[in-house]
């Protein structure tokens, strides 16, 4: 029965990648592909305006984190990012590798105990791995990094924090995921333990963890070399 | 009971006291933004009670909200305010004075959100229900972030007004970013209300040889990666593509075990969650608080983790489903 299936709503999906592959403001690039969508599909204007309102605050758990902003902000503000840079440089033997993947491992050791929200971007990344990462990142490389480094040391500790959340969750416990899994199949007449369906992803998260932390290590090594090299360059301009 | 509203209304009014505060530097259109974001969280109990008994005019008045919130986006940029001068040097000097102090606070949001996650468990399993029960890591998380706040009072001896000026800093540099969660949640439920999933699944299961159990296997599992990319949400995706392709044609006809495949194809969907932009909270929000000068940046780390998994995946689904 394809006839039956309406395929206009699909332009919102166009939508959606045209405006980010032009990089207009993807809120606006959203909220356009939410009104294509719906009105391709035949949905009348006070119809779509119920939809958009009650959708968007059935969805407002997402914005609860900001509640951690002000005592965030304010920590920073008494300096609890150089602190925090200032305490991790005081380890001897600490290596950019071993300090994110020992993050990697504890958030998903954290992420299977269903603590999803015990660390994440606002609350752990941005005043506390970010920083330390940073610090061992010198330790390793020697000297203050160049901003590029920075770049890509902060942004590594954020993959991490993602990589550990993501594939550490599903794993033992029957959280979201997995009680999406088993209701689905319920619903279609196959009955699942939720633990039947969890002990499954155990495999992903032990091939997640060894390749990330091979990434590491690798991006460890890249920027080691990238150091070598620029000091090369330097010294060769400096004997001309 | 410690209802998950009376966080809201928390949430809500921090985004008024920042509306606010822009309001009286003059900078109107992000004072807009800020308290037509705070109506969900003010007034959104009250809206969807509205809309359950068929008065839908406040749920509209909320979706034009968003429409306006949409356009105010457009206009505003993204920046994080410069320091004042001296400010580098006294938040060393603070840093030096507090020393490991600092941590007690930031430690207890993690801290305390577990306690009170354990404790709330505990005690709504004794029948009382001290904590919201359907959302209690996100209620355990709010709670321990007003705790947090309260021993960073104890330990840096500011005065509350400032806690509200340094959130509102970074706030104000997290901008439209921090809405897109929210907003791409939304085109989720859009989307589903529209039947674009259905006609994807549709159009996938037209184009694939049925007949071969692995073709069908693949086009599970990078459809699992592409519409988890293009939803920017695993769980959008997983009920579309099970529908279309893992229950009828790799479970019923091909007689794939359903539970690996659930999991397993759950988790591939999780590799396209790392690489795209509509995953805000994870690719594009950090971006912005860490200050990247890459919008894409924490994508870009990402890149090769999630297509090596990808292909992981693939393999141990190829190994496992069919035995």
């Amino acid at each position: 029965m394809p006839d039956a299936i309406n395929y206009w709503p699909l332009l919102g999906v166009a939508v959606v990648i045209g405006g980010f592959a032009l990089r207009r403001n993807p809120v606006l690039v959203v909220v356009v592909a939410g009104i294509v969508s719906a009105l391709a599909a035949g949905i009348s204007v006070p119809d779509l305006l119920t939809l958009l309102g009650s959708t968007f605050i059935e969805n407002r758990m997402l914005l609860l984190f900001l509640l951690t902003l002000p005592v965030i902000g304010l920590l920073e503000h008494f300096g609890l990012r150089e602190r925090a840079r200032s305490w991790i440089a005081g380890f001897r033997g600490l290596t950019l590798t071993r300090f994110q993947v020992a993050y990697l491992g504890l958030r998903q050791l954290l992420s299977m105990a269903g603590l999803t929200h015990v660390a994440g971007h606002p609350q752990t990344v941005r005043p506390l791995v970010a920083p330390m990462s940073e610090a061992a990142a010198e330790r390793t490389l020697g000297g203050i990094l160049t901003d590029e480094e920075r770049a890509i040391v902060r942004a590594s500790a954020a993959a991490t924090d993602n990589v550990g959340l993501f594939f550490g969750e599903d794993v033992f416990m029957a959280f979201g995921a997995v009680l999406l899994i088993q209701g689905f199949y319920a619903r279609n007449g196959i009955v699942l333990e939720p633990l039947a369906i969890s002990l499954w992803a155990l495999p992903t998260a032990i091939a997640a963890f060894v390749i990330h932390a091979i990434r590491v290590r690798l991006l460890q090594r890249r920027l080691e070399r990238n150091r070598a090299r620029a000091n090369a360059r330097g010294a060769a301009d400096a004997a001309h | 009971m410690l209802r998950i509203e009376y966080l809201y209304w928390l949430v809500g009014a921090f985004l008024i006291a920042t509306a606010l505060l822009n309001l009286r530097d003059r900078r109107y259109s992000i004072a807009a933004f800020w308290l037509i974001l705070s109506a969900p969280f003010v007034f959104g109990e009250a809206i969807l009670g509205a809309h359950a008994q068929g008065r839908s005019w406040p749920a509209q008045m909320m979706g034009a909200g968003v429409i306006a919130l949409g356009l105010l986006a457009a206009r505003g940029r993204l920046q994080v305010k410069a320091d004042g001068p001296g400010e580098q040097k006294l938040r060393d000097e603070s840093a030096a004075r507090l020393g490991n102090r600092l941590f007690g606070p930031a430690l207890a949001i993690p801290a305390l959100t577990l306690i009170l996650f354990v404790g709330g468990k505990y005690l709504s399993s004794r029948g009382i229900h001290l904590l919201d029960v359907k959302s209690l890591t996100l209620t355990a998380l709010g709670l321990a972030s007003v705790l947090a706040l309260v021993t960073a009072f104890y330990v840096t001896r500011a005065k509350p007004m400032q806690a509200v000026h340094e959130g509102r800093r970074l706030l104000d540099s997290l901008g439209w970013a921090v809405l897109l969660p929210m907003i791409l949640a939304t085109l989720g439920g859009v989307f589903a209300a529209t039947g674009v999933g259905d006609a994807i699944a549709a159009l996938t299961s037209a184009v694939i040889p049925t007949d071969n159990r692995i073709a069908c296997l693949l086009a599970f599992a990078f459809g699992m990666v592409f519409f988890t990319v293009i939803m920017g949400n695993a769980f959008a995706a997983f009920p579309v593509m099970m529908a279309g392709i893992g229950l009828p044609l790799l479970i019923l006809q091909h007689g794939a075990n359903p539970a690996i495949l659930g999991a397993i194809g759950m988790l591939t969907g999780y590799c396209g969650t790392l690489l795209t932009p509509m995953a805000a909270n994870f690719n594009i929000v950090p971006a912005v608080l860490l200050e990247l000068p890459d919008q894409y940046g924490v994508i870009r780390s990402q890149v090769p983790t999630a297509l090596s998994l990808m292909v992981v995946n693939i393999v141990l689904m190829i190994v496992l489903v069919f035995r």
